[in-house]
């Protein structure tokens, strides 16, 4: 991990020349990079462009005060963690209170003291990198919108009643294909198909939970809610399928057998949240619908279709996507039946 | 009688480094009295927040390099401005005035 005393990019925001050029001054005797902005607008416009670590914010300033721009930070998902220090005359300590309730980090009052600006702007620092490395931990082990959703509303196990789509998506005969082929191998090509199939579900705001063997569980709708969830669930099996299409082509020319898989999309109620104990816990959903995506997924085989769905699925799709019905079917365990539609790819 | 506050003027050297005091300096210099021509025009067009911005630049400024009776000052100014109370100015102006010059003649004699 790298020390606190390793060089930041620092933002110097006051509409105060010479307190423009002695923070830049000083911040720059310890070794950090500065750049620096003469009002929130200007500030505000470079935080979009270029990345920095930390912010020192004047409050008083024409265009853009400080206050507006801390308002701007929170609402913005990439600068709401960055720490900022306000640098303050020492006689508008009640402003400062109320910008650190705003989520400033910190302060520092106007004339500088070096042994405090070294000591608050490092803290910040360690902060920012913190930050970092947590937002990192959480893309690699989770995915981006469960991410998200965690760095804004923080962990509880639990979970609430949403409406979802539900994918299951299989790869068809893969106890025969991994039988005629070296272990490692076979975990190659897992590792490379999982690689392939990820990325059309996160593009469609799907969220993978579960990998197991060679199957994939995908939730669309939650954590994060999309209206259109039926049709990003149902465009990312498309990607899928073309995305699959192309890799197949590629071991055709390694002299590998094809890969087939099948995709069950079932849209309903379902209950969504962290499971697991506070030390190890997984997003996930459970409930009737994921059960008929499983079903539904599994009849692809007899079916001989890669996608199919149920009828509350196919009821939230546009005219783009072409779905044909193949009437209704009873699924063991199931009252009613279900009336399954096959989407052309 | 000094107008520089030693103690201060020289964390501020150490913080800004011995070398780089010289800008500072100028960029006091050629900063005050513009302020205190953006004071004196917003006094004219009444313009609170103007001169309450301004004299809060000055005080700022007069703070970092230890000039405690033009902070002092500019700190007045600056309530008048935050108070809408610009009739009061009176001859804060003219002290104003003054004490730059006086805070400016010993900066440049600090140059090193």
């Amino acid at each position: 991990m790298k020390s606190s005393h390793e060089p930041g990019q620092m933002l110097v925001v006051d509409d105060n020349r010479v307190n423009r050029l002695l923070l830049t001054r000083a911040l720059e005797q310890n070794g950090h990079v500065v750049s620096t902005a003469e009002h929130g607008r200007i500030a505000m416009e470079m935080l979009r462009s270029t990345p920095f670590d930390v912010i020192l914010l004047d409050i008083d300033m024409p265009e853009m005060n400080g206050f507006e721009v801390l308002e701007a930070l929170l609402k913005d998902d990439e600068l709401r963690d960055l720490p900022v220090i306000m640098t303050s005359a020492s006689d508008e300590l009640d402003r400062v209170v109320k910008c650190i309730e705003m989520g400033a980090e910190d302060y520092l009052v106007k004339p500088l003291n070096p042994v405090l600006l070294r000591a608050r702007v490092n803290a910040s620092l360690e902060k920012k990198r913190l930050r970092d490395q947590q937002r990192k931990l959480f893309r690699t082990f989770a995915t981006p919108e469960v991410a998200e959703q965690l760095l804004r509303e923080g962990f509880s196990l639990g979970g609430k009643y949403v409406t979802a789509s539900v994918m299951f998506a299989d790869i068809r005969a893969f106890t025969s294909l991994s039988e005629n082929q070296e272990p490692a191998v076979t975990i190659e090509m897992l590792n490379d198909y999982f690689a392939l199939m990820f990325d059309p579900i996160t593009r469609n705001h799907g969220t993978v939970n579960q990998m197991e063997g060679d199957g994939i569980m995908a939730i669309f709708g939650a954590p994060a809610y999309y209206e259109n969830h039926r049709e990003q669930a149902v465009r990312a099996a498309l990607e899928m399928l073309e995305l699959l299409q192309g890799f197949n082509e590629q071991r055709a020319v390694q002299g590998r057998g094809r890969i087939e898989i099948g995709i069950g999309i079932a849209t309903g109620r379902v209950i969504a949240g962290y499971t697991g104990t506070q030390h190890r816990a997984t997003y996930t959903c459970v409930g009737d619908t994921v059960n008929l995506a499983a079903r539904i997924e599994d009849h692809t085989k007899a079916a001989g279709r890669p996608i199919l769905i149920d009828r509350n699925t196919r009821e939230g799709l546009s005219d783009s996507i072409q779905v044909e019905s193949l009437g209704e079917l009873l699924f063991k365990g199931k009252q009613h039946p279900t009336h399954i539609f096959s989407v052309r790819a | 009688m000094s107008n520089i506050d030693q103690a201060t003027f020289d964390e501020l050297k150490q913080i800004s480094g011995a070398d780089f005091i010289n800008e500072l300096i100028d960029t006091f210099l050629d900063d005050a009295p513009k302020l205190v021509f953006q004071i004196r025009a917003a006094l004219d067009a009444q313009d609170a927040d103007s001169f309450r911005r301004a004299a809060h630049s000055l005080k700022s400024n007069a703070a970092t390099f230890g000039a405690a009776r033009l902070a002092e000052l500019a700190k007045e100014m600056e309530l008048l401005g935050k108070e809408n109370r610009l009739g009061d100015t009176g001859t804060k102006l003219t002290l104003l005035d003054e004490a730059v010059m006086s805070a400016s003649e010993e900066l440049k004699g600090l140059k090193s």
